[in-house]
């Protein structure tokens, strides 16, 4: 495709689109949201981008190796963090038990270990979107 | 907080969901369905907004979107045509 207006309207709108997903993975646990929505718009600005400028240069922003290697260590992530509550004697993914300080309300750091296990959630489900499109649109019909 | 009978606004958009339902199963065309989860998505994520529960509204709205790309994708790579 090779509209002029789309790209551009496109390369302006992208970049905020992702941080606004980044917005939503971090915020998950003080504002509506959370790390499953905010993933899948940080991965749906990449599906975007594919549909508009080609698979080629698609490809080029982010690669098969990219996406495999997002998706073990954002499961690696989640489950190191959960860990965390282990190794401090407490049950998995356990965050006031364990002694982990909860920070001050509506601060973004408040909610201990939340906030980081929403991270890994977030680029996991991101790549996941990702890798689902790339696979259904690289087949051979 | 007790309960309370839904407002006419959101039994309005809870048959509409009904019949956008029962439309999809009885599309033939399969863009046609994918248009009709599309307004579908957008009305399920409007009636979770009117009952308070936001952060369900922006993953409704998200996933949405993300399943209607997918199946776009779909049917482009296979038959329009159910059958």
């Amino acid at each position: 495709m090779t509209d002029f207006i789309l790209k551009r309207v496109a390369a302006l709108l992208l970049p905020f689109i992702q941080m606004y997903g980044l917005y939503v993975i971090l915020h998950g646990h003080v504002s509506p949201g959370g790390s499953f929505a905010g993933g899948i718009v940080v991965g749906l600005a990449f599906i975007a981008f594919t549909t508009i400028y080609g698979l080629k240069k698609g490809r080029a922003k982010i690669s098969e190796k990219a996406t495999a290697l997002v998706e073990s260590y954002g499961t690696l992530w989640y489950g190191l963090m959960g860990m965390v509550g282990v190794f401090k004697g407490a049950p998995f993914l356990a965050n006031k038990i364990a002694g982990i300080d909860l920070g001050e309300l509506g601060a973004l750091s408040s909610g201990g270990l939340i906030g980081l296990i929403g991270l890994g959630v977030g680029i996991r489900v991101s790549s996941t979107m990702i890798t689902l499109f790339f696979t259904m649109i690289e087949e051979e019909s | 907080m007790s309960f309370t009978a839904v407002d006419y606004g959101t039994m309005v958009m809870l048959f509409i969901l009904v019949a956008a339902s029962l439309a999809m199963y009885f599309i033939k065309d399969l863009l046609h369905a994918v248009i009709v989860y599309g307004a579908y998505s957008l009305i399920m994520a409007l009636v979770w907004l009117q009952m308070n529960t936001p952060d369900i509204a922006i993953t409704e709205a998200a996933a949405g979107i993300a399943m209607t790309v997918l199946m776009m994708v779909v049917i482009s790579r296979t038959s329009r045509k159910e059958g």
